[in-house]
């Protein structure tokens, strides 16, 4: 740093070299290595998907091969879901902002907070071996018996990556969860958490108990492949649906992994681009942990034409439609928080409202698939890819660039420039629209999930999400330029360039290294810009 | 959280920035905080190992639904009496781990402290002893799941499925018993350097959480694999 | 720190209750109840964990949360298994279909 004033100390210029970061027990320099390795597993997912979207261009397998079409869906898959969406949100924003929205020096573990980040390297490591050794083509599911028994890939050592990436998810939900109950400063009681801790928490208690879950079934497969215990194999006496039924105990509620702490984003944004204080603060909050505890009881609508008796199906089908509930309270809650508020357009708000069309769509299509006889029409179609799309990258990334637009002053201590951002998030919003609405008709259609190849009459549909494609890479490869620029050109933001209220607001960006020079004592809820108006939900 | 607030400051005079315990970590305020902080980690991170094994259980109970016949005869081959003694072993250890606890929470002298954790550890050895020469009766009876299995029974697949998951559950548990091993021999190097006293004793209390949780594991496993054959004729 | 400290006698107790146990269990195991085999054995098992639990684990005199965090566990084990023994047992239930 250059600059003629030299700036105070914080965590950024807090010792320089490269032990200082990797051998950091700062949550805020943790999140900053997330951001960076989980930017570079994004970058190769869409790279995948970028490949694919080339070779559905034509309904010939023109491109690739249909094997290494399959490899490439898969590699999509495990990168985007393991890698990219899961640890995102909780573990780069999360991580910075957790501590000091609670009013805490640190998070209550932090050696296991970096032993967590390395845990996540080394199951990326050795992803990324058994994908560029031969890749793997079991789809991100590694259903039985065709992962333990038929498949020629590198089965073992990709499930061996996602299993050991899955105890970085338990740290550092188990983190969260210790520092939330007991690092609280004195006056932060529960009911005056902002509603991103609400919602980090949620999360950390799937990454508690789901998480396991998967890691034993992935053990499972990784024994019967290696030695044949049978377990799943049908010809070794297994079952294939036992499997399935172990996968999506995780894998279900895995997706309000990633859709959870989007929502705690959008809460926040919405409130300080509203400049209001959020309408019904208790249901937003319990709704968090009412998404979290019901998305445990709804995950055999993976299983509907997998052989799984009929009555359980419709008892999964109606606590499918009850998940629908809290989701929906949140979006009618944020939409009443805007309401008469003053609500302004910066970028990270052009991503929340963005957020909650897209996520509307993903959540009611959802209730088409939790329909048994609606399922069987369009089960592993593109209908679902549509649907879960609209959940992950409409909502997910939605909240999570929003998020980081939003908070990127107060980590790195510099502004971006807001018109490009404008013109990122518009651009983020119509390639996404156009490359997954498509995927809901031709889905609808009977198009099938996972083939290289396809009918002609198709083609048109295809066309236009490829192109939509292109558009959504350029929408995200803009906001990557400007915030590298931003880190050395941008003017310095301030404490508070938003004018927003929070802990992490009122000190200095970037933060100082143990974030608070005395511990705060809360008096308030956040976000509370009108005190006189407020309307007592409770 | 209250009570831990209260009894730091009594202990430092009623400051908690000033006089801080050596064993204090600079993110927390008081000793009573930084206790609770590692207790309720080890108990979320017990209910993790719940759901870990609770896989194994899930699978347990669907096949065994499918096939209780034949999961009977697989567990009549099982050696009945071995099982009971390990259980027994196992219990002894939680006894002396708790005993080990108390006298860290006591202040009682290091070797006391030493004494109870090796006398832990050393059930634990047995253990894995006795385990280890189960496994080779197995193998050597041609049990083990895989090419070169044979079953004399009458239900050879069901029997297949239920020593593929004897193997597996019990696996999984011997492999908590040795990092339970690895956590004891580092506790009890710094029991014997005398770390522990009853200001500071968490880390024999949070292992020692850990240790009975193993054993409560194998409470399970002994009646779901050892017994279910006791009457099968 | 402060915590209860239960006497050795007490411990000594438990774990001379916990082998009587495990002698019972195994005892029951011999004879041929039908199904009530398995209530008594998991009854014995779950009795077992509990004073494992409460006593050498301390939840007896532990924060409510430990209370609750203990429970959790226990409790998602218990939506695990009934959810997924739905499928299982209800296989053929609905007339007219396959499954």
């Amino acid at each position: 740093m250059d600059t003629v004033v030299t700036p105070p100390l914080n965590y950024l210029n807090d010792g320089y070299g490269l032990g200082s970061w990797l051998l950091t027990k700062d949550h805020k320099r943790i999140a900053l290595l997330y951001l960076v390795s989980i930017t570079a597993f994004f970058a190769l997912g869409g790279f995948f998907a970028l490949l694919i979207r080339l070779e559905l261009l034509t309904p010939a397998a023109d491109l690739v091969q249909p094997d290494t079409y399959n490899k490439l869906f898969t590699m999509h898959g495990v990168i985007m879901v393991f890698f990219f969406l899961i640890p995102s949100i909780p573990a780069v924003l999360g991580n910075f902002l957790l501590p000091i929205m609670i009013g805490a020096k640190d998070l209550a573990f932090p050696r296991l907070n970096l032993l967590s980040w390395y845990i996540y390297i080394l199951g990326g490591t050795v992803t990324l071996i058994a994908a560029f050794t031969g890749g793997i083509d079991t789809g991100w599911t590694f259903y039985a018996p065709y992962s333990t028994a038929s498949s020629n890939s590198h089965v073992i050592m990709a499930a061996s990556g996602v299993f050991i990436t899955g105890f970085s998810s338990i740290l550092t939900g188990l983190n969260f969860v210790v520092t939330t109950h007991r690092m609280r400063a004195p006056g932060m009681t529960w009911f005056r958490l902002p509603l991103f801790v609400w919602s980090t928490y949620a999360t950390s208690l799937i990454f508690i108990l789901g998480t396991p879950v998967i890691a034993i079934t992935l053990l499972l497969v990784a024994v019967e492949r290696g030695l044949h215990l049978g377990i799943f194999d049908p010809a070794l006496g297994g079952d294939p649906v036992l499997f399935q039924h172990l996968f999506w105990f995780y894998s279900h509620p895995a997706v309000y992994i990633m859709i959870l702490p989007a929502m705690g984003v959008v809460s926040e944004l919405v409130q300080t681009f509203s400049r209001k204080n959020v309408f019904g603060y208790a249901f937003v909050a319990f709704s968090s942990l009412a998404i979290a505890i019901i998305g445990f009881l709804v995950w055999g609508h993976h299983l509907f034409v997998a052989g799984q008796s009929t009555y359980a199906g419709l008892v999964f089908s109606i606590l499918s439609f009850l998940v629908a509930v809290p989701s929906a309270v949140k979006v009618f809650n944020w939409t009443a928080t805007m309401y008469k508020g003053s609500v302004s357009w910066e970028s990270p708000m052009l991503y929340a409202i963005g957020f909650l069309g897209l996520f509307t769509i993903g959540g009611l299509t959802g209730l088409f698939l939790a329909t048994m006889g609606v399922d069987i029409h369009v089960h592993d179609t593109y209908f679902v890819i549509a649907h879960f799309h609209y959940i992950m990258v409409g909502g997910a990334i939605m909240g999570y660039l929003g998020g980081l637009h939003y908070w990127w002053p107060k980590i790195t201590g510099r502004t971006y420039p807001e018109p490009w951002a404008k013109f990122a998030a518009l651009m983020v919003f119509a390639g996404f629209n156009l490359t997954f609405f498509p995927q809901f008709i031709v889905g609808y259609l009977g198009m099938p999930r996972r083939y290289a190849m396809y009918p002609p009459e198709f083609q048109v549909y295809n066309v236009l999400s490829t192109a939509g494609a292109s558009i959504l890479g350029v929408g995200y490869v803009i906001p990557i330029i400007y915030f590298i620029w931003s880190l050395k050109y941008a003017p310095l933001a301030g404490p508070n360039p938003w004018g927003a209220k929070g802990l992490e607001w009122e000190i200095p960006s970037p933060p100082p290294t143990h974030n608070f020079e005395v511990t705060p004592i809360v008096t308030e809820r956040t976000h509370q810009y009108a005190p006189s108006q407020e309307v007592r939900i409770v | 959280m209250s009570d831990g607030h209260a009894h730091a400051a009594a202990l430092h005079g009623g400051a908690p920035h000033e006089g801080h315990h050596p064993r204090l970590q600079e993110q927390f305020d008081d000793m009573g905080q930084q206790a609770e902080a590692s207790t309720l980690g080890m108990w979320v991170f017990l209910s993790t190992e719940i759901m870990f094994f609770g896989g194994l259980f899930m699978c347990y109970l669907v096949y065994r639904t499918a096939s209780p016949s034949g999961f009977a005869e697989a567990s009549h081959s099982i050696n009945l009496i071995l099982g009971a003694i390990n259980t027994g072993v196992l219990i002894c250890s939680s006894l002396t781990m708790a005993l080990a606890v108390r006298a860290a929470q006591t202040s009682a002298k290091p070797r006391t402290q030493v004494t109870f954790l090796l006398i832990t550890m050393c059930f634990g050895v047995v253990f894995l002893g006795i385990k280890a020469y189960e496994y080779y009766e197995k193998f050597r009876e041609h049990h083990v799941p895989g090419p070169y299995f044979h079953w004399e029974g009458q239900y050879p697949k069901a029997a297949e499925m239920f020593l593929s998951l004897y193997f597996a559950m019990t696996g999984l548990h011997a492999l908590h018993m040795i990092i339970g091993l690895g956590i004891m021999t580092v506790i009890t190097v710094m029991a014997w350097r005398g770390s522990f006293d009853e200001e500071y004793y968490t880390p024999v209390e949070v292992s020692g959480l850990y240790w009975h949780f193993v054993d409560i594991v194998w409470i399970f496993l002994f009646p779901l694999l050892y017994l279910i054959g006791g009457h099968y004729q | 720190m402060s915590g209860h400290i239960a006497s050795r006698g007490f411990y000594v107790g438990i774990w001379i209750t916990l082998l009587i146990l495990t002698f019972l269990t195994a005892w029951v195991a011999e004879f041929d109840l039908g199904a009530f085999n398995n209530v008594v054995m998991l009854a014995i098992a779950c009795t077992k964990a509990s004073l494992v639990i409460l006593f050498f684990m301390h939840v007896r005199w532990s924060t409510r949360l430990t209370w609750v965090v203990a429970g959790a566990g226990f409790f998602w084990l218990l939506i695990f298994f009934s959810l997924g023994m739905n499928d299982y047992l209800s296989r053929g239930w609905v007339q007219g279909t396959l499954r």
